[in-house]
């Protein structure tokens, strides 16, 4: 059985090298664009249904802001309601001590299989290796994950992690793979999506009437109640929820709201960012145990592992409002073309930009190009339904990686150094601001770089060659503002003249790579460089 | 992709590890972590004033407690057409105001299980009687008892239910494992579900006014639909591990007609 093998993101190259690799696979892009752009519009006519939506998105993100800044205090309520109500809870500072605390627990029932709920928490530990390296099989039972683990692929998106694979890939596998796990697929399974789907129903129907242990992660905890919240389409959630005699659930500490009435929010955000559903097909709720009805013991195991380390970012904190509905990937031009695999970590596009440096550090030089996997467009703030200004973060997160700076890691403050392959950024940097703050050197080199014009190289030399692979270097005008002003209007408005001019171009310099464009000769080019960003639509 | 360990064969090619007895246990290991998560979440919110209580974050929920205003007829309407829009077959049927008076409710509900070919179905403890008068005996009661494995209802055709609260802007029926509802299972394993909501008292517009009518200590199952997915390139498929058919019979005395 292939139960043991484990695809796995570590060793994975950073984000420019797998972007590389993947845009050119012309059936990913294919198979992608295809898939976020049916959401998209779909997407768009869900939410305009609601007429209260901005209202609900600042209530989302509120509720979460309030969650957050008590985060102990709702986590105490929590812990106190579900073993009131019968449950029992783990606590697990990192992945590894998760994995154990899971693989105990499943050791403790005698049994060797597991039915799984798709959730992102165990898929971010690495659970399945965890267990397999324990003698324990885990089945996926989600429609998409059982592709991922049939494939023995790696999931490339949040709500659909096997994104990737189009209709006829699936039938493949699914021809192919299902044998060895069970249940072989059906003679002449065709690749019409109600065929594939009853295959997967066909196949993991003896798992989940003979499972005995069920794991899940969890949309939501509500602290009050101790209630717990799985919001899903097919029905495996409930066959995981209910049937086994032991449940699990692995869930973040962050995804705890304070009250069941906040779910009123949620419950409405959620679907329609997600699946564009009114609702989607089932959710189900538990709190505890229910006497004669579902498992008979239920385990929370609460999940840190750089939670804490997010949370004491100030700017980067909100990035834990974060309810996985995937919209941000769905309309993100640089997801849909280099696809989810290159952000090497399980949450893809741009909140796995924005999370992966936060949970994991910058350190690695994956984790540390993450930030830079965006054209800060800013569509993924548009749509996120907790408004999580991730453009914001993702500027923040490149400060860091670029200039270092306080930040926590693994619980502790630390400073972190200035990453390597930024010294000529910031050489650059500050050659700039030492040009700048001396005017007279600065109209010495524009007139110098202004007649030099003819020999100026298209493509910068040495370690600038990689920025200009990509990029038009620009052109230094024949005049520079200054100069022309002096020539055209030097003599009639000398005395407001010099402080306007000034301001003007201060303010345009500090735009880093854009320094040099600053020497633009005319007030049109001046206008148009004003970042945009959060105008974008 | 490579095994992650050479050593981890087969499940069943392993014996189990026998646990090292210096280890701690899991609880006293647990209770250092939960100190040690405790105590870097107080570290990470060193910027929040100590004595600012959850209470002084400020939640606006300016949103709407419900889209629209309806009546309650329409209300139902609603309810039908979202349910229908995410392939539930929706009925109607009359049931006057007195017990003793004949309703179109048994008749109906005999008819589907007809049509279905069902020879047997999941009863939930109070479902009442009346509902299934009209089904022959020859359709096999399966009454839902602990007992009951999911093996069991894997041979079961259908199941008849009644549920907590219908909401009609997202066409979603809430069970709470109510007396006339059983336990989740019986809901989730046979193919065939009919699901009974008086119009008259079950019916609340949005999710708001839904959440108010239930009680978050019981389990809670909320149903849009029959099973689907989307997995499949982002497009829509009804029909996976759930039941595959979702029949809703909307009852109500002011209801006019069946289907």
């Amino acid at each position: 059985m292939s139960g043991t093998h484990q695809a796995t993101y570590l060793g994975m190259p950073a984000f420019p090298q797998a972007a590389d690799a993947s845009t050119r696979n012309t059936q990913l892009r294919a198979n992608l664009r295809h898939a976020t752009h049916t959401i998209r519009a779909k997407r768009a006519t869900a939410v305009a249904e609601l007429d209260d939506w901005s209202r609900l998105r600042a209530a989302g993100a509120a509720i979460k802001d309030r969650t957050l800044r008590h985060l102990d205090q709702y986590l105490e309520q929590l812990e106190s309601a579900v073993t009131a109500a019968g449950g029992q809870v783990h606590w697990a500072a990192d992945a590894d001590e998760a994995n154990r605390i899971v693989t105990e627990l499943v050791r403790a029932t005698g049994e060797r299989e597991v039915v799984k709920v798709k959730s992102m928490a165990t898929q971010e530990i690495g659970l399945n290796g965890a267990l397999a390296t324990a003698g324990i099989t885990a089945y996926e039972t989600d429609l998409a994950e059982l592709i991922v683990q049939l494939g023995d692929d790696l999931p490339s998106h949040i709500l659909v992690p096997a994104i990737h694979r189009n209709r006829g890939e699936i039938r493949d596998i699914f021809t192919e793979k299902m044998a060895q796990w069970g249940r072989p697929a059906p003679e002449g399974l065709t690749d019409a999506p109600a065929d594939l789907a009853e295959a997967a129903r066909l196949h993991l129907r003896e798992k989940f009437l003979n499972a005995k242990v069920g794991i899940s992660g969890a949309n939501f905890m509500v602290a009050e109640t101790g209630t717990l919240v799985v919001v899903e389409s097919e029905g495996n959630g409930r066959m995981c929820l209910t049937l086994p005699e032991t449940l699990i659930s692995v869930v973040g500490i962050e995804k705890v709201v304070p009250t069941f009435q906040d779910l009123e929010v949620f419950l409405q955000l959620l679907p329609r960012s997600s699946t564009a559903e009114r609702m989607n097909p089932y959710t189900s709720t538990w709190t505890g145990t229910t006497d004669a009805d579902g498992p008979r013991a239920f385990h929370l195991v609460l999940l840190d592992n750089g939670r804490t380390d997010t949370l004491a970012d100030t700017v980067g904190r909100q990035a834990l409002r974060c309810i996985r509905c995937s919209a941000c990937l769905n309309v993100c031009p640089v997801y849909e073309r280099a696809g989810g695999h290159a952000y090497g970590s399980a949450y893809p596009g741009p909140i796995g930009a924005i999370l992966t440096p936060q949970l994991r550090g910058t350190q690695s030089e994956l984790d540390a190009s993450l930030p830079y996997a965006s054209s800060l467009c800013g569509a993924c703030y548009e749509v996120c339904p907790v408004a999580i200004d991730i453009p914001e973060i993702l500027v923040h997160l490149r400060e860091r990686v670029v200039e270092g700076g306080p930040a926590s890691v693994r619980g502790t403050r630390t400073v972190i150094k200035p990453a390597k392959g930024h010294a000529a950024e910031r050489a650059a940097m500050r050659a700039a601001r030492w040009a700048l703050d001396h005017p007279g050197l600065l109209r010495t080199g524009q007139r110098l770089a202004a007649r030099t014009r003819r020999f100026h190289p298209r493509r910068l030399p040495g370690p600038g060659r990689a920025w200009s692979d990509t990029r038009e270097l620009p052109k230094v005008p024949e005049e520079s503002f200054r100069d022309w002003w002096q020539r055209t209007r030097g003599r009639s408005a000398t005395g407001s003249r010099t402080e306007g001019d000034t301001g003007r171009r201060t303010e345009g310099s500090t735009g880093g790579s854009t320094g040099s464009r600053t020497q633009g000769s005319t007030e049109k080019s001046t206008g148009s460089r004003t970042e945009g960003r959060k105008d974008t639509t | 992709m490579t095994p992650r360990d050479p050593g981890s064969q087969h499940p069943g090619a392993h014996e189990p590890t026998t646990r090292n007895p210096a280890a701690q246990t899991p609880s006293a290991r647990g209770q250092d972590s939960r100190a040690l998560v405790m105590a870097r979440i107080r570290r990470a919110l060193a910027d929040v004033p100590r004595a600012e209580t959850p209470g002084e974050v400020p939640v606006e929920r300016t949103y709407h407690r419900v889209h629209g205003d309806r009546t309650a007829d329409r209300t139902a309407d609603l309810l039908a057409e979202n349910l229908a829009d995410y392939r539930a077959i929706v009925h109607r049927a009359d049931t006057p105001a007195s017990l003793d008076a004949p309703s179109s409710l048994p008749a109906l509900i005999a008819r589907l299980l007809a049509e279905r070919g069902a020879t047997s179905v999941a009863v939930p403890p109070g479902l009442p009687d009346s509902w299934l008068s009209a089904v022959p005996d020859a359709v096999r009661r399966v009454p839902d008892t602990a007992e009951l494995t999911p093996h069991d209802l894997d041979a079961v055709s259908s199941v008849v239910t009644g549920c907590a609260v219908a909401i009609a802007e997202t066409g979603t029926v809430v069970l709470d494992a109510g007396p006339d509802q059983g336990r989740r299972r019986i809901t989730l394993v046979p193919d065939h579900h009919i699901c009974v909501i008086r119009v008259t008292d079950q019916v609340v517009g949005s999710v708001p006014e839904a959440l108010e009518r239930l009680d978050p200590a019981r389990p809670l199952t909320w149903i849009s639909g029959p099973s689907a997915t989307s997995d499949i390139e982002l497009d829509r498929v009804e029909g996976v591990h759930g039941p595959r058919t979702l029949e809703v019979i909307l009852t109500g005395p002011e209801s006019a007609g069946q289907s």
